[in-house]
């Protein structure tokens, strides 16, 4: 069965986001740019169930700006077998993604959808568990295993209590949380050969899907800040504290 | 007037407080009628009925409903939503799970983790970690919300006296099963509503060592016990310890970070907490740039010495 993995271009998540000045949003210009680290997770995941032979094709889907290539090279590098690029300078939400990737399902009719649980820029957490609302599909969110046995997959789920288990029939869609896996590198002979890997590239309308914002972003503004406070000397100094905070 | 579904997150006995924060939430956005799924879930819709400011209760009584798999439980509330106009529900990982999936189904773009409500339509949120809030307006005729629970005041828990009316069950979906939890049993506050939290980073060396540091320091103050992702990647606490950006959002009275860093992702889970005591050896730790009391030391004597002072 095939696995598609969708995969979103984001500022790296090492680089400390600066809101711009106007209030429009965040200043992406020369900022490191790098894959949604979820999403390499999700990438790993579809890799690995390739190489245990339940999954026969690893194909990645990014919904961005022309630049999102550099991102499918990278999954391509990581092992992905090709890439779609829907290609849109605008700013696509989360249910427009799931209409994309839905109409890019019906095509290629895969076993498995992986997706991030969130992006790490706009931290909606909605992709996913939208994909598979519109599939009628079951989903498996914030995975922490999975495994695939005949015609289902088990999903062990990181839920605020500790772990859930749900089975879901397949086709299913699954959104990868941080300890699913551990991605792997891309090694430099991979890097070259993903130069030379299918990549494909459509638009939103070729799938039919209006990507017009239903959410209008009035201002984008820096979190209240908060100041640095005073450091104490030794531990009974901090006694000393917690005793006026009435805690001990 | 605007309709407000609230979904009240329940263990099956008790409503739980991230709840209350929803109904808070709602109650700024229009009516909150309070929606309670689950199986035999009477004493909970008792209880979801006393809430303040709740106007009616709707249950969802179904043993499909039991273990709220989102499959069976959002084409319920997209259909309810054909006569209420809002759906609201705290960002727990029930609500994450299950929302999204309701505004797919009724073509509605979801607002996620709401910090504020500026106007009937327009909502504060954090992006990229909480280092950018982002006032958004929606334009869909219906809205799907969840709620940061640390950025709204607990409605009371009594004193409402809202009637409760019983909704019709759907069907089971088909597409998954329930098969089981390993939920740990926590003798101690919950870590999102706890008062004091005690949080160790990967310097806490191992299970062994964390569990010999941070215990007996969160025993003396009463307090739920986090941790660094870096901590729980290396397997010391399990990954329902987590606080930051993808883990659980805290904001305690105090929160204690021992041996934590401070990443940008983790101060996004706790930087709202009302004092941050930091205890690190590394004076150069971005933790101590938002902690309101820092102390510089080896947290392997300084701990220790500062349970048997305290």
């Amino acid at each position: 069965m095939k696995a598609l993995v969708t995969v979103k271009r984001v500022i790296d998540y090492n680089v400390k986001p600066r809101v711009k000045a106007d209030g429009t949003g965040v200043d992406l210009a020369n900022v490191k740019m790098s894959m949604n680290p979820f999403d390499e997770i999700a990438v790993e995941e579809a890799l690995r169930q390739r190489e245990k032979g339940v999954v026969t094709e690893v194909v990645v889907v990014s919904v961005g700006p022309a630049k999102a290539q550099e991102t499918l090279r990278t999954a391509l590098a990581m092992g992905a077998d090709r890439a779609i690029l829907v290609s849109t300078d605008d700013e696509v939400e989360p249910l427009a993604v799931a209409k994309i990737i839905k109409a890019i399902a019906d095509e290629e009719q895969p076993g498995l959808i992986i997706t991030g649980k969130q992006a790490i820029d706009d931290d909606s957490n909605q992709t996913g568990q939208m994909i598979a609302a519109l599939l009628g599909r079951g989903q498996g969110t914030f995975a922490n295993e999975i495994s695939v046995e005949g015609d289902a997959v088990t999903v062990k789920r990181e839920v605020d209590g500790g772990l859930e288990t749900v089975k879901l029939v397949l086709p299913a869609v699954i959104t990868a949380d941080l300890r699913l896996n551990e991605p792997r590198y891309a090694s430099l002979p991979n890097i070259m050969k993903a130069k030379s890997k299918p990549l494909a590239t459509k638009t939103p309308a070729d799938y039919g899907v209006d990507t017009t914002p239903r959410l209008k972003t009035l201002k984008v503004g820096e979190p209240p800040v908060r100041l640095a406070g005073i450091k104490v000397a030794d531990v009974d100094a901090l006694v000393a504290k917690l005793k006026e905070m009435g805690v001990a | 007037m605007t309709k407000v579904l609230v979904w009240v997150e329940h263990d099956g006995a008790t409503v739980k407080d991230a709840t209350l924060s929803a109904v808070t939430a709602a109650a700024q956005i229009g009516d909150v009628i309070a929606l309670v799924v689950g199986s035999g879930v009477g004493g909970v819709a008792t209880s979801a009925a006393q809430i303040a400011g709740v106007t009616k209760v709707l249950v969802a009584d179904d043993a499909i409903y039991a273990n709220a798999l989102a499959e069976n439980v959002a084409p319920l509330i997209a259909g309810l939503l054909g006569e209420y106009d809002a759906f609201v529900a705290p960002a727990t990982t029930t609500g994450k799970n299950v929302s999204p999936r309701v505004a797919a189904l009724i073509d509605v773009a979801q607002v996620s983790d709401i910090l504020s409500v500026e106007g009937p339509r327009t909502f504060t949120r954090p992006i990229y970690a909480g280092n950018a809030i982002a006032t958004v307006e929606s334009s869909d005729a219906k809205l799907v919300i969840t709620v940061r629970g640390t950025a709204f005041a607990k409605a009371e828990a009594t004193g409402g006296s809202a009637p409760v009316e019983a909704v019709g069950a759907g069907t089971e979906s088909g597409l998954s099963t329930y098969v089981g939890a390993e939920i740990a049993k926590l003798e101690r506050p919950e870590l999102t509503s706890a008062k004091i939290i005690v949080s160790g980073g990967r310097a806490l060396k191992d299970a062994a060592t964390f569990e010999a540091t941070i215990t007996p320091l969160a025993d003396k103050l009463g307090a739920a016990i986090g941790a660094s992702r870096a901590a729980v990647d290396a397997g010391y606490v399990p990954n329902d310890y987590q606080v930051g950006q993808t883990g659980k959002i805290v904001a305690p009275e105090i929160y204690i970070a021992v041996g934590i860093s401070g990443a940008i992702q983790h101060l996004a889970g706790m930087k709202d907490s009302k004092t941050i005591i930091a205890i690190n050896k590394d004076e150069d730790a971005p933790i101590f740039q938002v902690a309101d009391i820092g102390l510089v030391a080896d947290l392997f004597t300084a701990v220790p010495d500062l349970v048997g002072k305290l």
